[in-house]
């Protein structure tokens, strides 16, 4: 049985639990690279959103010593993912920047974060990325990777709520990679609300593999297609994975009828209903 | 002429089991067996919940709640022996049985399992005890001590261990009128505190089950 659920966890390299003290002190020293990517990942893990730790984390996105053999910034990353779980404002700058560098995985980070703090004046600087459509958008030879990270850019643009990149993405729903087809439905349902976009997921609940499966199901949890809810109860998947999804559905509904008492509507009964039944 | 047409036999369906050249074979005859719906069935899918496959496992986890009681003895007679994992699949067939003879061992899982997913499947099945397979002076003392494991599994770091203690202790009320006071109370004070959106709305759904005005 896997048991990932929600957010991967990182061991302390000493073995040793941090305070918020000692991450943010941790993370600004600069002799144990092991240190400070865990210290970036604890910061963002624990929410601790003072001023002095999203500083260092900025920080950390200019790193240059810590270096994978083929030239990645591993605590680059992790700083981006902590800023976006942070919802780090003061970062953007520097996260523009990230977009950038050399390795796509901090590219890839950093457009994330972007996303999820939410801020549209960053619009233009991801919908450059999808220039050149999906002729462009090629695996880099020897690589288990695209040339850009276009889910995360495709992502980020719906989360944003981007109207102006509709033409953009719009070609992506036929690109080779099926993770990216479905960025580009699910980055589209987010900026248009349409029906089709969803039912694109809904059919790739359907898929042959089980990994294409999972993906469908968070991102149908992510933009909260309510219509998705039996189709998600009926997936061959594992029950925590649907119901994270179903959790994703049901907050969603919740927080669109939001009233100051909890009414509970007929649609979020039912999907109670089917969260009740993979326990 | 009067050619002999011989049903086949549980024993053709475990050999199925056993020669099962790929998962997928497996699965299939995993769940053909499982539907037969045999207790000369029982043994061999209680041996499949130790072949580290998960759609195996699920397929005998069905096979095996559809059988139910008959079940529980074999299975808490060999949890010690288990591996976690084969050990995880007993506790969820366990819960979906719900056979009384196996709520001490769910009340440990449901408290102190390792694994979310056994803590969840332990905490719904709390819920779910046939209490009419006790005698009702031995009912009321058990169902207390479910109680209090439901209301500690109310406290669990996981959002869905807590959310099937919800559904548990809607589940207990029902059966133990009784409680109904106390788990309303229970719930109303959890959930103003209750961090996360579908917890809170899952137990505004067991007040309204249970009939309680919030």
């Amino acid at each position: 049985m896997q048991e990932s659920f929600g957010e991967e966890n990182l061991t302390p390299p000493d073995g040793e639990d941090l305070t918020i003290a000692k991450a943010i002190a941790n993370l600004k020293q600069k002799e144990d690279t092991s240190l400070r990517y865990y210290a970036a990942w604890w910061l963002g893990r624990f929410r601790v959103g003072d001023p002095e730790a999203i500083a260092a984390l900025i920080e950390a996105l200019e790193d240059e010593d810590h270096r994978t053999p083929d030239g990645g910034y591993p605590l680059r990353r992790n700083a981006a993912k902590a800023l976006a779980k942070l919802g780090a404002t003061e970062a953007i700058p520097a996260l523009l920047q990230c977009l950038n560098c050399s390795d796509v995985y901090v590219r890839e980070s950093a457009a994330q974060a972007l996303g999820a703090i939410g801020d549209r004046s960053c619009i233009p600087n991801l919908l450059k990325f999808l220039e050149g459509g999906v002729e462009a958008a090629q695996f880099v030879p020897g690589k288990p990777h695209l040339v850009q990270p276009y889910e995360a850019i495709i992502e980020a643009l719906g989360a944003l709520q981007a109207t102006e990149a509709i033409e953009a993405i719009a070609p992506f729903l036929e690109h080779p990679v099926e993770k990216v087809q479905y960025a580009a439905a699910r980055g589209l349902y987010q900026i248009t609300g349409e029906d089709r976009y969803g039912q694109r997921l809904i059919l790739a609940l359907q898929g042959d593999r089980l990994q294409l499966r999972r993906s469908a199901l968070m991102d149908l949890g992510a933009v909260g297609y309510l219509p998705a809810a039996e189709a998600i109860c009926k997936t061959l998947a594992e029950n925590s994975l649907k119901l994270i999804a179903l959790k994703g559905i049901l907050e969603h509904h919740l927080q669109g009828i939001s009233s100051s008492s909890l009414q509970l509507s007929e649609d979020s009964i039912r999907v109670m209903g089917f969260m009740d039944s993979l326990l | 002429m009067n050619e002999i047409v011989t049903k086949p036999s549980v024993q053709d369906y475990i050999k199925a089991v056993d020669l099962a050249a790929s998962s997928d074979a497996l699965l299939d005859a995993v769940q053909a067996l499982a539907d037969l719906r045999q207790e000369q069935a029982l043994p061999k899918l209680i041996e499949i919940l130790g072949y580290n496959n998960p759609g195996a496992a699920v397929a005998a986890v069905g096979g095996l709640i559809k059988l139910g009681i008959p079940a529980v003895p074999a299975l808490l007679e060999q949890l010690d022996g288990y591996n976690y994992g084969a050990r995880a699949w007993a506790i969820r067939t366990l819960a979906g049985i719900g056979d009384p003879r196996a709520i001490e061992t769910l009340i440990q899982a449901a408290k102190e399992d390792f694994s979310f997913s056994v803590r969840r499947a332990a905490s719904r099945g709390l819920g779910n005890i046939l209490w009419s397979e006790i005698s009702s002076s031995e009912q009321e003392t058990t169902q207390k001590q479910v109680l209090d494991a439901l209301i500690f599994v109310s406290q669990d770091v996981e959002w869905v261990v807590r959310y099937a203690a919800v559904l548990g202790l809607q589940g207990l009320a029902t059966q133990q009128p009784l409680f109904t006071e106390k788990v309303g109370n229970h719930l109303q004070i959890w959930q103003e505190t209750e961090p996360e959106l579908t917890l809170r709305a899952r137990i505004q759904l067991a007040l309204q089950r249970l009939q309680i005005e919030s």
